[in-house]
């Protein structure tokens, strides 16, 4: 990918959203990256569609409106995808990773995206290992796997700076779990 | 009058105590209070009353601050022996 | 000493870290949004014992104001933080701080005033506030929000100044945005910024009054001096931003030029647009056309003969607000760029365009927009309207 690298999460109020893009920029920066993380905040609480944004580059980030056009699209929580239009934008070139229990290319199909599809069932690797839906870490090991923008020992390293003790634990494994079941559709 | 340059910083006022020195009393216009000294108890009521600090404590007396005074006449009202009367500036005069 | 680190870090919380760093006596504040996560990080600076400072939870932005009053009159160094509503409240105690002439810092992360409610993103807050005496600093991203706090400190606190400083940045757009920004360590902030000295502090040993009656035949005289003080800051402004660069390697000035070389039309930005401007400028420079962008980082006091003097020899000039002066011609940048060229002899045509109101989202395709029509002006040498609006729907407006 060239340049600059842009990525959109989408996800419901309380899921973690506005984590994940920010824990994907610091693993980033921690690779010597320019790096931009912000949402997209509304009137919304938990439970409506959200949206955050990650900006990667090499060089200094200056602009600062919304995402329009990703390289990247990781949508947090399946059922989004009724309520919005996920892949608005999406490069044909780009990935579109979703927290699902189906196969990426039912999805491609559906969504009808030229974009490179992952997906991993991060709510039960998540209710498994954290005990609660938090899907905005396991859904980064699925994130770095496919797409390689940062390595998965960034995202460790900033997953453990993040959380304390036996939470940061968990979030790794979850991080560690999601990475070995990406399922990625075949190029 | 002081320029901008002259004024203190921002309008403060560096010198502690300065608006002894302004004359209040002046502004005096129809009464001022007057002590009979006989009556008096020195109760010091019309020293705790007094609006403008007008009134002097001495050893075993009260003087007025003629200097300050505005003649409000809060210290002839509050005398609980009538020993503090307002006279008119006029009578005095 | 502590090696300089790359902190990831959003717009409130590189505010919080700085002014940490900048070790205040008192912080005196009530959170509103998108400012919160500033006084939030604070408290817990103090609360966990890394910041030695009197933390003062207000009921009111009023409060919060007098309160740093007070504790700024006793020689303290004193800190607060507000956006809209809550600097709406403030505002009959920003013209008392700023003529007792003391150096307070307010972050000011800026947010659209109701109604209807918003709690997004313009400038409504501070543009309204920009007649009460206090210094005023804009910034563009987080690294800027980080190194003009420690600055507004600075310059707040020098003696030919003296002025409290409102120091600036867009809501959500920086405050809630995360970027990598690279701190200095606690010795370097040190040696930049010594303590305090207070020049009359309220002190029993050494009585003075503050705040008495200003009769009219004194008034105007202590105003003027106020006046004098703040026209006059600009060139220490500049010796310690200056002083800030040659310290720290950074290269910052109060009016930056892009791409100024060759431009016959630019963009006048203040704040976060700046950079999304920016992006726009190396567009049509691409294209061959002969654009440039100045940002505008000091509106107060405003670099008058430095805006003339950057402005002078372009066509055209289109400013960018980020709120609307009710009425009258566009946002308030646009009518004092106007004013301060108008007895140029050549002067570039200037239109206004009020962009991003109440959080509406500015991107690279509106400066674009407003580029090719400055070309027009430029080419026709005509200007038709003093204003448009930028980023809204229907007629007269540069949309959606």
């Amino acid at each position: 990918m060239r340049g600059m690298v842009e990525v959109r999460f989408h996800g419901r109020g309380g899921q973690g959203v506005v984590t994940a893009s920010r824990l994907l920029a610091e693993a980033a920066l921690l690779e010597g990256k320019k790096v931009q993380s912000f949402p997209a905040f509304g009137a919304e609480r938990e439970g409506a569609p959200i949206r955050a944004f990650t900006r990667l580059s090499d060089t200094l980030i200056r602009v600062r409106s919304q995402i329009y056009t990703p390289d990247v699209v990781v949508v947090l929580d399946p059922t989004v995808i009724r309520a919005e239009n996920v892949t608005e934008g999406l490069k044909d070139n780009g990935w579109l990773i979703v927290n699902t229990a189906r196969e990426p290319g039912e999805l491609k199909k559906e969504l009808g995206t030229k974009a490179k599809v992952a997906t991993v069932n991060a709510t039960s690797i998540a209710l498994e290992l954290l005990g609660a839906p938090r899907v905005n870490t396991p859904i980064l090991g699925t994130l770095v796997k496919s797409t390689q923008l940062v390595t998965l020992d960034s995202v460790i390293s900033v997953v453990n700076s993040t959380f304390k003790g036996k939470v940061a634990e968990a979030n790794v494994k979850a991080v560690e779990r999601a990475y070995r079941e990406a399922k990625i559709e075949e190029v | 009058m002081k320029t901008w340059e002259e004024v203190p910083f921002a309008g403060y006022i560096l010198e502690p105590g300065n608006a002894e020195s302004y004359r209040t009393g002046d502004w005096r216009s129809r009464q001022k209070p007057v002590i009979n000294q006989e009556k008096c108890t020195f109760c010091l009521l019309c020293w705790i009353y007094c609006p403008d600090g007008a009134i002097t404590r001495r050893e075993s007396k009260v003087e007025i601050d003629y200097y300050h005074c505005k003649g409000c006449g809060i210290c002839a009202y509050e005398c609980p022996s009538g020993a503090i009367r307002m006279k008119s500036e006029a009578e005095e005069a | 000493m502590m090696a300089r680190k790359v902190l990831a870090l959003n717009g409130d919380e590189a505010a919080a870290y700085a002014v940490k760093q900048c070790k205040p006596d008192v912080i005196a504040a009530y959170p509103i949004t998108p400012q919160t996560i500033i006084v939030e990080r604070l408290s817990d600076f103090v609360a966990d014992g890394e910041l030695d400072a009197e933390f003062i939870s207000a009921e009111s932005e009023h409060s919060a104001l007098s309160a740093c009053i007070g504790a700024s009159a006793m020689g303290a160094r004193t800190y607060t933080a507000t956006a809209s509503q809550g600097l709406a409240l403030m505002y009959e105690m920003l013209f008392v701080a700023s003529s007792f002439r003391l150096p307070i810092v307010m972050s000011v992360a800026n947010r659209a005033l109701n109604s209807p409610l918003n709690i997004w993103n313009d400038m409504s807050d501070t543009m309204g506030a920009r007649d009460c005496g206090w210094i005023q600093i804009y910034n563009e991203n987080a690294q800027e929000v980080y190194d003009f706090t420690i600055q507004s400190f600075r310059i707040a606190e020098d003696h030919r100044v003296l002025l409290p400083v409102m120091v600036c940045h867009d809501g959500f757009v920086v405050s809630h945005s995360t970027e990598g920004v690279e701190t200095l360590s606690d010795s370097e902030v040190d040696s930049f910024l010594p303590p305090r000295t207070p020049v009359y502090p309220l002190d029993v040993e050494n009585p003075v009054t503050i705040g008495c009656v200003g009769v009219p035949e004194y008034y105007p005289e202590i105003k003027y001096q106020q006046e004098v003080a703040t026209k006059k800051s600009i060139q220490t402004i500049k010796e310690i931003i200056n002083e800030f660069n040659e310290s720290f390697g950074r290269n910052y000035d109060i009016i930056e030029k892009y791409q100024m070389d060759g431009a016959e039309v630019a963009l006048l930005t203040i704040g976060s647009a700046s950079g999304t401007a920016k992006d726009a400028v190396d567009e049509m420079r691409a294209e061959g056309k002969p654009v440039g962008l100045l940002k505008l980082r000091l509106f107060r006091p405003l670099p008058v003969e430095d805006l003339r003097k950057a402005l002078s020899g372009l066509k055209a000039v289109g400013v960018i607000d980020r709120h609307i002066s009710f009425g009258s011609m566009g946002g308030a940048l646009n009518m004092e760029v106007r004013a301060a060229l108008y007895e140029m002899r050549e002067r570039p045509h200037v239109m206004g365009f009020p962009a991003g109101l109440g959080g509406r989202d500015i991107r690279v395709e509106h400066f674009i927009k407003i580029t090719e029509e400055l070309l027009r002006i430029a080419e026709r040498d005509v200007l038709e309207e003093d204003y448009r609006v930028v980023g809204c729907r229907g007629p007269g407006c540069i949309g959606p």
